[in-house]
């Protein structure tokens, strides 16, 4: 029996009868890696739900279902009397603050560490390298959340923890991008400046800053959105602003406060990315 | 200063390995305060030439000596300092797109400057008068507050050369100065260097394309083929046959229609952009 | 040469611009400082500095019996399978989330505009995508655990809500930007939009869908941490018992697990996409 990739016949003049016959691809070949690394996601996601004791009974039976619904309408309508409102806003105001100082801050503190972490050029030897980008990533590895419940043994409750918890995770954030940004800066003009003798600080100043700066901005901008995310959900350990005003209300089945500080962090949310992407678009002009 | 090379040999740092040095055995002396030109077809070496007197190439072969020392053999701090006395104006003008003319022109100046008086000029420019005086003699004194991007090409190469002014140097490397500039405006800017360089006592070493310019303006020239010198003469002695000989199978170098600089190194490349993570 | 020389100019005209940004940022910062209540020196105070002292000092060393590490794995196979779970949960959310809102499927575009029925939904559903994302994790999280108590499930509903509503936008945008005449052409010659999306979107765009989903597959963990803290369980949830209890050297073992673990999430993240991109 010829193999299937044969012809099966030749005719006389060198011709073949029937074309290959092709099988089509198995579905789980042993040599293809794509294949085992399918396999392993399902195996996960099977594993993750069964490990896992999810109270899906709980969740979807009928008494679940009319439980939920009476809590979501506890939501409505939100409490909107002014004395509430004036400290709503209030809370608002201060998540701003603790979102825009803290950007601000991590922006300074990740330029401070971000020349030490850079290469200006090819041969440059850059000291401290190696350890400043350890730094970095130690700071930006750890959640804001996990660095607000830190700081607050050091600086008490309050939105200073959570000013200091962003600006030390942002920091480590920014630090790595401004210097991936200044290692892709053009060379041209430090190296200029190097061959007339210049030290690296000042290399670093007249030549490689002007020229990424728009860059960082951008990137201190952006940054600055996810903060704002950030900042209104710190208050939840204790760091102040509508996090810990949600919280409270919340501990206190208070729905219809938690509805108008909710609808205050959704109004914050788009308010910083309006005026965020305002600014990165003047910046690009 | 002194510039002395003895038997030099230099690769290009991008060079593929096995092929010809840019530089092959050049000796060459320049005694103080004097004014040569190089010229030369393409790939000749013109550039390598300058990038090893100004120290910013290591010579493979062979030994640079700026006023009887070997500068390689030097500290490091002694080697910057020296630096600091050679000033090198490449052919692609090296400012920063989003500068100010006035900071960029007076960032020749920062070998002589201390520290604190480089981050006050970045603040408020330390010398606006240098600066337009400098930039009036390339006749830009109007463009002294533009940015840098909002200036042509040839405006530009002028910025670059006005740096010069500047600089605390006794030595000008200048590669390529006319390559972006109109007839009437190379005049200009070349008579302003080398009146300048004549008044300090400077001694300047210059690559041209443009070898009337160079045969008009400097009184020695020398020429380079093949990272070879070809010759050494003063100007008055080169002759038609001589540069028919240097650009051999370059003709349309010779009657003016020079290879335009590498347009694409212009234009700086757009930083890569950088992955965020999880927003 | 200019034979007329100019004068030079008197003073750099920047100068003022520059000083008046700065007096306005000055000005903005003072209030910045003051209602976050910005007072670095407190930090100092002996009392603090003698809390913070104890607590870093119980730092070292970190908890490493043999029990602590066993809860420790255990927990943190809870954390990423939540994570998982939860990213699951949102893929079932967003995909039919995306098919709703993405213009490339639409039959009354296919002649020239969208009518405005179908217009109107699709809007309606990139808006629910919108609501979905705009609403931070932890407070869905905090509504959660309300809801069904302490515990993963609360955290896995969090994910599924918000992340559903990130990967919604982003798939929808990446069908959107691919080239649509594939499936166009389907859908003028009479197949279903189902039929469309399988045979013409999907399979052009799957490798960049399948990279992003695991992306955020890796985002999703450390969001996980940081929902124990109200109660989803996890490491998150062992990290605020610890820190409660100040008990630095569990605070500690905890941190590095959790950014080893990010660290190889990131790793197996980017293998992943590289394998299957």
């Amino acid at each position: 029996m010829p193999a299937p990739s044969e012809p099966s016949v030749r005719r006389r003049d060198g011709a073949a009868a029937h074309a290959p016959y092709r099988l089509p691809p198995r579905l789980f070949d042993a040599r293809c890696r794509a294949c085992w690394y399918s396999v392993a996601v399902i195996a996960l996601v099977v594993a993750s739900f069964a490990s896992l004791d999810l109270q899906w009974a709980q969740f979807f039976s009928l008494e679940a279902a009319r439980s939920m619904g009476r809590f979501v309408g506890e939501f409505f309508p939100p409490d909107l009397q002014p004395a509430f409102v004036q400290r709503v806003i209030a809370a608002t105001w201060e998540t701003l603050a603790m979102s825009a100082l803290g950007t601000a801050l991590a922006a300074v503190g990740g330029l401070a560490l971000a020349l030490p972490a850079s290469r200006l050029h090819e041969d440059d030897p850059a000291p401290g390298r190696v350890s400043t980008r350890l730094l970095l990533n130690a700071l930006r590895s750890v959640p804001e959340l996990v660095w607000a419940a830190l700081l607050l043994i050091a600086a008490g409750l309050g939105p200073f923890a959570g000013t200091l918890a962003l600006a030390f995770h942002t920091a480590g954030v920014l630090g790595r991008l401004f210097a991936e940004a200044i290692e892709n800066a053009p060379p041209g003009p430090g190296a200029a400046l190097r061959g007339q003798g210049v030290g690296r600080l000042r290399v670093f100043l007249y030549a490689t800053l002007p020229q990424v700066l728009p860059q960082l901005m951008s990137y201190t901008l952006y940054r600055w959105e996810n903060n704002i995310r950030a900042a209104a959900v710190l208050g939840v350990v204790g760091a102040g602003g509508l996090g810990q005003m949600l919280a409270f209300h919340m501990g206190l089945f208070h729905m219809g406060k938690t509805a108008t500080i909710i609808g205050a962090m959704l109004a914050l949310v788009a308010l910083v990315d309006g005026m965020s992407l305002a600014a990165r678009r003047r910046l690009t002009r | 200063m002194k510039l002395v090379l003895q038997a030099v040999s230099a690769r290009h740092p991008a060079a593929r390995a096995g092929a010809a040095p840019a530089l092959q055995g050049l000796t060459l002396e320049v005694a103080p305060g004097e004014q040569l030109a190089v010229i030369g077809p393409s790939g000749a070496g013109k550039t390598t030439l300058v990038q090893v007197l100004s120290c910013a190439m290591r010579p493979a072969a062979g030994h640079l000596h700026v006023e009887d020392v070997d500068p390689w053999t030097l500290p490091r701090r002694e080697l910057q300092r020296l630096r600091g006395q050679l000033f090198l104006a490449p052919q692609v003008p090296p400012l920063p797109p989003r500068q100010r003319v006035v900071t960029s022109v007076l960032a020749g100046r920062l070998p002589a400057l201390s520290l604190m008086a480089s981050v006050r000029s970045l603040f408020y420019p330390s010398d606006i008068p240098a600066a337009h005086a400098a930039l009036e003699r390339f006749d830009l004194g109007d463009k002294l507050f533009e940015r840098v991007d909002r200036l042509s090409g040839g405006e530009r190469q002028r910025v670059g050369l006005a740096r010069a002014f500047l600089a605390p140097a006794r030595v000008w490397l200048v590669d390529e100065p006319l390559s972006a500039l109109d007839p009437t405006r190379s005049r200009l800017a070349l008579a302003a260097l080398v009146d300048e360089a004549r008044l300090r006592g400077v001694t300047m070493v210059a690559t041209l394309h443009q070898v009337d310019r160079a045969l008009d303006h400097f009184p020695r020239i020398v020429g380079l083929r093949d990272g070879r010198l070809a010759f050494d003469l003063r100007a008055a002695d080169v002759t038609r046959e001589r540069l028919a000989a240097l650009y051999a199978q370059f003709e349309h170098e010779l009657r003016g229609e020079a290879a335009a600089p590498d347009t694409h190194a212009d234009a700086p490349p757009q930083p890569a952009p950088v992955v965020m993570h999880c927003r | 040469m200019n034979p007329t020389r100019t004068a030079p100019p008197a003073r750099d005209p920047a100068w003022l611009g520059r000083l008046s940004w700065c007096a306005a940022a000055l000005v903005v910062l003072w209030p910045l400082m003051h209602a976050t209540e910005f007072r670095p020196w407190i930090l100092f105070e002996a009392r603090n500095l003698e809390v913070t002292g104890d607590f870093l000092a119980s730092f070292f060393p970190p908890a490493h019996s043999a029990e602590f590490l066993a809860m420790a794995a255990r927990e943190t196979w809870r954390t990423v399978a939540i994570a998982t779970a939860g990213l699951t949960l949102a893929l079932a959310i967003a995909a039919p989330l995306t098919l709703l809102a993405t213009s490339v499927l639409s039959v009354s575009a296919l002649p020239g505009r969208m009518a405005r029925g179908p217009f109107l939904l699709r809007q309606m559903v990139r808006w629910l995508l919108i609501v979905l994302r705009s609403v931070p994790e932890l407070v869905w999280a905090l509504v959660f655990v309300r809801v069904v108590g302490l515990g993963p499930t609360a955290g896995v509903l969090a994910i599924a809500l918000t992340y559903g509503g990130m990967l919604g936008k982003v798939y929808a945008e990446i069908l959107e930007s691919g080239e649509p005449h594939a499936t166009q052409t389907l859908l003028r010659n009479g197949s279903s939009r189902l039929q469309a999306f399988f045979f013409g979107l999907l399979p052009q765009n799957a490798a960049e869908l399948t990279s992003y989903t695991v992306y955020r597959w890796e985002c999703a963990i450390r969001s996980s941490v940081v929902l124990g803290f109200v109660g989803a369980g996890g490491l998150g949830q062992q990290m605020d018992n610890s820190m409660k209890m100040f008990n630095g050297g569990e605070v500690l073992t905890m941190l590095a697990i959790f950014v080893a673990l990010v660290a190889l999430a990131d790793r197996v993240s980017a293998g992943l996409r590289r394998a299957l991109g």
